[in-house]
């Protein structure tokens, strides 16, 4: 077997708490859909046949009873993590480490995509790369976001990514928040690659191909709790480290020596796969991957990361507010079920736009009128009712005129007769009270208010 | 008493034996008349078996050879074709043929057959050699033979069918590929681009479009090896037939030690089925080299001669140390001997001439360069692989003295050099040196300018492929590899959309070999020692008696 898929789905959603402190990330309404729904169907589409998920017991019961309805043809196995350990996705990794036999394709359950995914593979398999990632253009959010006040604040937490000649080696990659003063690089890189380009407008979209020699690495390195965070930095860096060339123990210190031993493994680790033969075949070819100077190929480096850049097509991480409303607007172009789902029952009379997506089992009354939206499954939807440019999930009770604009609605909510909402975003199981005006709101429970 | 025999045996020729058999069994029974003795069956046997040792030893005789030819694998496919009892005879049938036949002018005054009856035979003889062509193959002894006499068997009425990968203009053609590899669950790499109309026969494949987004993540159908050998192979990340055999038997290697015998199934027979689709995959990745071919040649031999009795473990230990030593025979260590010869040939003071990046002729001046010799090189290269910058990096950094040209400036630079050293991606069997398009050129002008032109080659890729021109069998590359951007300025980005005058289609041709003709080529040093190109076939000749 060549690619084992992981699919990471225990994250919580930190970054839009509103939506997910009810429903668990991962089965979030995109599109009607639960959001884990698309990751599978992208691995699903390629011919993957097998996806190991690692997620939380809500997500794990739930998956099981919606089993049926998500439509997958792969076989999921399903795992869970404590909810109190508080891992990261590396520690997750390493808990679950027998499992894994080959070289790993770790996904993110918050990805959208149409990526034609054999490019990155492609990067993996022809360099026999240590990883491979994908990333994308990012993609400006034009759409006003419910309970946000004022611009949003550019140039939060950036990522350098740098990039070779070519495009496909990554060389560099840090994030703004772990740069104190300005950006550092190592004389090393430049000597090996004189042309760097470094981009920022960049979105990491959280997939990754991964050799097995790193997964038995994280076993014996327990520092490294993330995968994004810690492992992929330290991958780029350990490229063009000279640990590998020059043994000399300078220190005794307990953390240089352990450190020491880390990399070796590393190296021991890949360098174990080369074989004689392949070394020759690679001494015979002539083909190297840079000019201009007198190394070899790669420079005579095991360790090699790679990252596809996708210039045009939709990928979206749904891990904000913004993303999510970004992601419903557009994931349906993802599949090509129809707008309309047959067993919802719409009055002729109600006038629902060509882009907008009513959901199972619902109940459009007369003289209502959708325009870009989204209706889950099992709503009701009374007279005169006006919706724009909003997402209503399920069993949601919408009576009659109400004027919803560019907002929320979340499950099982009930906005009562007559009421006004613009940009609000409306919590689990909330009741706004007939003819309320809201503009701009985030309408949650008491019980789901932070504590400070 | 002579007429009663005669037709008694006629008769039992026509129970025993097909209508070939006739006139053999005549001239030997009218022979044995004429000796004065009466054959019982047995020893009619026993006379056949001491005519096919003769034969044996008349080997080299060529003046019936060609009747004797026509008439054994005739005679050897209609029996099989008759009944199996005669299987046994077959073997000993052909002999009395051989030996009447050289006496055919002797017994050719025998008013024995009718004109029409002897054509009768004839058309039976061509029908059943064609049907029962695989016959042949059970015929062990005449293999043997017949495989020592390759040209020869051209000369028959049968047509030699052309390999699919020179038929791409042909839909028939087209269509059986697409066919056979939907069978084997490969899928079809479609060509790109507008064709040069002399070489639309070719396949042109773009870099942009692997084959791999046509197969699933993960790999099922085809071992992941195999698919990243195939990704190398088309990315250009392995190049240089040397490079490409290792590389294919290394993957082989990966292979054979995940390769689980199936419950109903022998490891011989089933490890070559399983090899097929890897290998049509790597075929639709680039089109296969010589040594490749000779490689999967010798694997594919290696793993029928695995007996049935062997275990799985220890049949693939076995394989894996023949691959092993495959490629330290054929390659490593003929390295070593052609190095060897080869530095008898640079002298102090020379001006060796090198074309691309060799990695047979870069192993041998590095050699050359620790043995003391002095000497410069001077690497010619061409647009659009350029590969001469490798070859370049590799001696600059052992530290001899190069200078570096571009084809363009060959005839400018001749004067000064005082040897040509070539590396050979084949060498064909009649002679002609297949090697990276613009290797003939050097050598014609350094015939013109007198220069010796020595071909460094390995003898594993020693080919039987006979070409005199090099339209009909090469590979054509990735057409935008010859677009380049000049001042910002990319003229021929369009170049799909762009009309001739005359209203054609533009094409890129981008060609990756030439042949060279032996006339230009001093010299062929291969592990066997330093041969004229012309004696290529008798080292073919050579290799297959070994085999």
């Amino acid at each position: 077997m060549e690619l084992q898929a992981v699919l990471m789905a225990a994250g919580g959603g930190s970054r839009m708490m509103d939506l997910t402190y009810n429903t668990p990330k991962p089965l979030l309404p995109v599109g009607n859909k639960p959001l884990i729904w698309y990751p599978l169907n992208l691995l699903e589409r390629v011919g993957f046949e097998e996806v190991f998920v690692i997620t939380t017991k809500e997500v794990q019961k739930a998956l099981t009873d919606l089993k049926v309805k998500l439509d997958v043809k792969m076989k999921l196995d399903v795992v869970i993590i404590p909810e109190d350990a508080d891992m990261g996705t590396a520690e997750a990794l390493r808990h679950y480490q027998q499992k894994f036999k080959t070289d790993i394709l770790v996904v993110s359950c918050d990805l959208i995509t149409d990526v034609a995914l054999h490019e990155v593979v492609d990067l993996f398999r022809a360099h026999n790369a240590t990883l491979a990632m994908l990333m994308s253009k990012v993609h400006e959010f034009t759409e006003t976001v419910p309970g946000q006040k004022g611009k949003k604040k550019a140039g939060e937490q950036r990522d350098f990514v740098g990039v070779d000649g070519t495009g496909k080696r990554l060389l560099f990659m840090a994030n703004e928040a772990d740069l104190e003063e300005g950006l550092v690089m190592r004389k090393s890189i430049m000597q090996k690659h004189p042309r760097m380009h470094i981009k920022t407008g960049l979105l990491d979209a959280h997939l990754y191909c991964l050799k097995k020699s790193v997964v038995d690495f994280l076993v014996d390195n327990k520092s490294i709790t993330s995968i994004r965070g810690e492992l992929v930095p330290y991958l780029v860096r350990k490229q063009f480290s000279k640990s590998a060339n020059s043994q000399v123990n300078t220190e005794d210190n307990d953390q240089n020596q352990k450190k020491k031993d880390a990399n070796a493994n590393l190296e021991i680790l890949s360098s174990s796969k080369d074989d004689d033969l392949l070394q020759l075949a690679r001494e015979r070819s002539c083909w190297n991957d840079h000019r201009g100077d007198m190394n070899e190929a790669y420079h005579g480096g095991k360790l090699r990361c790679y990252v596809h850049i996708m210039e045009e097509g939709m990928c979206y991480r749904v891990n904000t507010l913004a993303a999510y409303i970004e992601a419903n607007r557009m994931a349906p172009k993802l599949f090509e079920e129809p707008p309309v789902h047959p067993s919802a029952d719409v009055s002729e009379r109600s006038l629902v736009g060509g882009d907008s997506i009513i959901g199972a089992s619902c109940r459009i009354s007369d003289k209502t009128s959708i325009k870009r939206s989204t209706i889950g499954a099992s709503t009701v939807v009374k007279e005169k009712v006006k919706i724009t440019n909003s997402i209503i999930m399920n069993g949601v009770t919408i009576e009659e005129g109400c004027n919803i604009q560019g907002s929320v609605i979340c499950s099982n909510a009930v906005i009562g007769r007559g009421a006004d909402i613009k940009y609000c975003l409306v919590g689990n199981g909330q009741r706004i009270e007939p003819e309320a005006e809201r503009t701009n709101e985030v309408i949650v429970g008491t019980d789901q208010l932070m504590e400070i | 008493m002579a007429d009663a025999e005669e037709s008694e045996g006629i008769q039992r020729n026509d129970s025993i034996n097909h209508t070939p058999g006739k006139i053999i069994k005549k001239q030997e029974i009218a022979r044995a008349k004429n000796e004065g003795k009466e054959l019982s069956k047995e020893e009619k046997q026993r006379l056949r078996k001491e005519k096919k040792q003769q034969k044996k030893n008349k080997k080299e005789d060529k003046g019936p050879s060609e009747k004797e030819k026509e008439k054994k694998p005739s005679a050897s496919a209609a029996s099989p074709a008759v009944t199996q009892s005669s299987a046994q005879k077959a073997p000993s049938v052909p002999a009395p043929v051989t030996t009447p036949v050289s006496e055919s002018p002797v017994v050719s005054d025998k008013p024995s057959k009718s004109k029409a009856e002897l054509k009768a035979e004839r058309r039976a003889r061509q029908e059943a050699e064609r049907s029962s062509r695989h016959g042949k193959k059970e015929q062990g002894q005449q293999g043997a033979s017949s495989k020592a006499k390759p040209p020869q068997n051209e000369l028959q009425p049968v047509v030699k069918r052309l390999p699919e990968h020179v038929q791409v203009d042909d839909p028939a053609a087209v269509k059986k590929l697409a066919k056979k590899l939907e069978r084997q669950q490969i899928p079809l790499r479609l060509d790109y681009g507008h064709k040069v109309s002399l070489f639309s026969h070719l396949h042109q494949y773009s870099r942009k479009a692997p084959l791999t987004q046509q197969i699933s993540i993960p790999a099922t159908v085809i071992h992941p090896s195999v698919v990243r050998l195939g990704l190398q192979y088309s990315q250009g990340i392995i190049t240089g037939s040397n490079a490409r055999a290792v590389a294919l038997l290394h993957a082989f290697k990966q292979v054979i030690q995940d390769y689980s015998t199936p419950p109903n199934e022998e490891l011989s027979r089933d490890l070559v089925n399983r090899l097929k689709p890897y290998i049509s995959f790597l075929n639709q990745c680039r089109p296969l080299s010589a040594s490749m071919g000779n490689a999967i040649k010798y694997i594919k031999k290696e793993i029928s001669n695995i007996s049935s009795q062997c275990k799985e473990e220890e049949a693939k230990k076995e394989l894996l140390t023949c691959i092993d030593k495959y490629i330290r025979e054929k390659i490593t260590l003929a390295a070593q001997a052609i190095s060897k010869y080869a530095i008898e040939k640079i002298s102090d003071g020379d001006v060796i001439l090198v074309y691309g990046c060799s990695s047979l002729v870069n192993h041998i001046l590095c050699e050359a360069f620790d043995k003391q010799r002095k000497f410069r090189v001077i690497v010619v290269d061409s647009r659009p692989r350029l590969e001469g910058r490798e070859a370049l990096r590799r001696l600059v950094k052992r530290g001899i003295r190069c200078t570096y040209v571009l084809i363009s400036a060959l005839s400018y630079i001749l004067p000064e050099v005082s040897k040509v050293f070539l590396g050979a991606h084949a060498l064909l069997a009649n002679g002609y040196v297949m090697s990276r398009v613009g290797t003939s050129q050097i050598a014609l002008v350094a015939k013109a300018y007198n220069v010796p032109v020595l071909v460094c080659c390995e003898t594993y890729k020693f080919c039987e492929r006979v070409q005199t021109d090099s339209f009909v069998s090469n590979e054509l590359d990735d057409p935008d590899d010859l677009i380049v951007t000049r001042n910002g300025k990319t003229h021929l980005e369009h170049w799909k959309t762009m009309e001739t005058p005359t209203g054609g289609l533009l094409g890129l041709l981008n060609l990756v070999y030439d042949v060279t003709p032996p006339d230009f080529v001093d010299l062929v040093i291969t592990d066997l020692g330093m041969i004229p190109c012309t004696s290529v076939p008798v080292v073919l000749r050579l290799k297959n008696v070994d085999q």
